[in-house]
């Protein structure tokens, strides 16, 4: 067996995994149950594990949507002649957003706009700005200035030259950009609990509560299956996209 | 017609180019040759305002450069780079039909073009038009370079040191395809080179600049018998001035009647092909043939010394 078909069964294996544990729980519990105290339930019981996958992963796509639309935004206007004088303030900005710790964003935004999903949202967006940001101006930066001049030569208006050039050379690192923000969103997101977003940590931390261990497990276990999982297919995808995009 | 009226660019306190006037027939090949900063392609990208002058204008047709945006200016003048510029994310098709797109031709008549161009540079369309530019070889991402400047059949096409990037092989070849091309399209083409054969070869009329001054704008022989500095003179090569002047001249130009038992030449061979040729045999004359290899004259080594003469 090749090591294609191999990562190809992997992956497959994980996929059905995820997928059998969240729809069908309860049959796994002879695994988790060597790891409680007491009679306590081995499966987590006090919510649909599906629903709060799901509403995990949502929470995680629309902040890195959020920031995807601000990180490559600032990365085109910095990259402009016009836009150049902005550089070290959004990367100020931007830093900031990744070394403030999202538990003290959500600390800062809790008073602000209230419980619930909103400040998970704020904490995620300004986490995932980082890496989107760097990539997209690392991206742009490095189009051949040949490339460059021909676009222009030809009669591009700098939008166009934008547009047609500079963004689908681009492209590959900014994808991959997102993609990294995604996936450290996917585990930063477990902390959304806290402050009562709906997500995964919500079984972790009533694992936590309870001393259950299960729980715990289950809660982490599931997360990191999904990021690996995402990681994998975002990376396919990216693949995919930019099979045609070679600078030699 | 292009004219350049003392047209200037300044950096700062650095004077790239200075005061340059010049009048570029159309339908010719007028080479621009200097070291490097010598400020030619400076030059060269004022005309279709890649770069702004600081000074004086440039006329096509009487009409200022800067009465249109500059992006629009640029779709009607072909512009070709070293090391082409082709967008690597786009197929060859795609690259040559970017300037027709921008003027919204209509997708039959982009196709029609495209095909045309691609048989003109000797690409099979079946193998190449949805190849992507890291497929090609260095010759042929060059001539797609090209092919691309001259889509929307612009009156000008303007190359800065086209060819510096290949083997002098595919060079050669090159030089012959772009001769070809003028002669096809009719285009006025002004290219820049610090190469002074690329020059003699390719060149209606050569300009030499240096440090940014136009020091002389005539044509190649003019160059080697009257050259109007002491700089020019050393760039066309005191050594080798008798010989470029010989390769100025083709064989079919300057054959009389008679025949030969010496080697033959094409009608179509320099000068200084032919000596080389009469050198090598140590024969006294050369048999002139015509494209169809009938004979059309004679040259005698005395004929031939006699037109590398001043």
């Amino acid at each position: 067996m090749s090591g294609r078909h191999f990562a190809a069964l992997l992956r497959i294996a994980a996929l059905a995994l995820l997928v059998a544990f969240l729809v069908a729980p309860q049959a796994f519990a002879p695994v988790f149950a060597p790891l409680t105290q007491y009679g306590a339930p081995p499966i987590y019981d006090q919510g649909n594990l599906l629903s709060l996958a799901l509403a995990h992963l949502g929470t995680v796509c629309l902040a890195a949507a959020a920031s995807t639309v601000v990180a490559v935004g600032l990365g085109i206007l910095v990259t402009r002649p016009s836009g150049a004088q902005f550089l070290p303030l959004s990367r100020t900005l931007v830093n900031i957003g990744q070394t403030f710790p999202p538990v003290a964003v959500l600390a800062v935004a809790v008073p602000l706009v209230g419980f619930g999903e909103k400040p998970t949202l704020i904490a995620l967006f300004a986490y995932g700005l980082l890496p989107i940001f760097e990539n997209t101006i690392v991206g742009l930066r490095t189009v051949p200035a040949a490339v460059l001049e021909a676009a222009s030569g030809v009669g591009m208006s700098a939008r166009q030259r934008l547009r047609a050039v500079e963004l689908p050379l681009a492209l590959p690192l900014i994808l991959e950009g997102i993609r990294l923000s995604l996936v450290i969103n996917v585990g930063t997101a477990t902390i959304g609990s806290t402050v009562a977003a709906k997500g995964l940590g919500e079984v972790i931390i009533a694992g936590l509560l309870s001393n259950n261990n299960a729980f715990v497990l289950q809660g982490g276990l599931v997360t990191a299956l999904m990021a690996v999982l995402l990681y994998d297919a975002l990376a396919g995808l990216e693949r995919r996209l930019c099979r045609t995009v070679r600078i030699d | 017609m292009i004219t350049v009226e003392n047209l200037s660019k300044q950096y700062g306190a650095a004077t790239v180019v200075d005061d340059v006037s010049m009048q570029i027939e159309r339908n010719s090949i007028t080479v621009v040759v200097g070291t490097s900063g010598s400020g030619k392609s400076t030059l060269l990208r004022m005309i279709n305002r890649l770069v702004e002058p600081s000074g004086g204008r440039v006329l096509i047709d009487g009409k200022d450069t800067r009465a249109e945006p500059a992006h629009l200016l640029r779709r009607r003048i072909g512009y070709v780079i070293q090391g082409h510029g082709l967008f690597p994310h786009r197929t060859v098709a795609e690259n040559i039909a970017t300037v027709p797109r921008l003027l919204d031709w209509d997708a039959a008549r982009i196709r029609a073009r495209v095909e045309e161009l691609l048989q003109v540079f000797q690409l099979e369309p079946a193998t190449y038009a949805e190849a992507f530019p890291h497929q090609l070889s260095g010759g042929q991402q060059q001539r797609v370079g090209v092919a691309r400047a001259l889509a929307a059949e612009p009156a000008l096409l303007l190359m800065d040191e086209p060819f510096g990037a290949l083997d002098p092989i595919i060079r050669a070849k090159a030089q012959d395809d772009l001769l070809d091309i003028q002669c096809r399209f009719g285009t006025t083409i002004v290219l820049v080179t610090h190469d002074m054969d690329e020059a003699f070869r390719l060149g209606d009329r050569v300009a030499v600049m240096s440090e940014g001054r136009l020091l002389q704008y005539d044509p190649p022989a003019a160059l080697l018998t009257r050259p109007a500095d002491p700089f020019v003179a050393r760039l066309t090569g005191q050594a080798e001035r008798a010989m470029r002047l010989l390769s100025l001249t083709t064989a079919g130009e300057a054959a009389v009647p008679g025949s030969s038992t010496g080697p033959a030449v094409p009608a179509s061979a320099t000068l200084r092909e032919a000596l080389s040729e009469l050198l090598w045999c140590g024969a006294e004359s050369v048999a002139v043939l015509d494209a169809e290899g009938r004979p059309r004259g004679r040259l005698t080594l005395d004929l031939i010394l006699a037109r590398g003469r001043p």
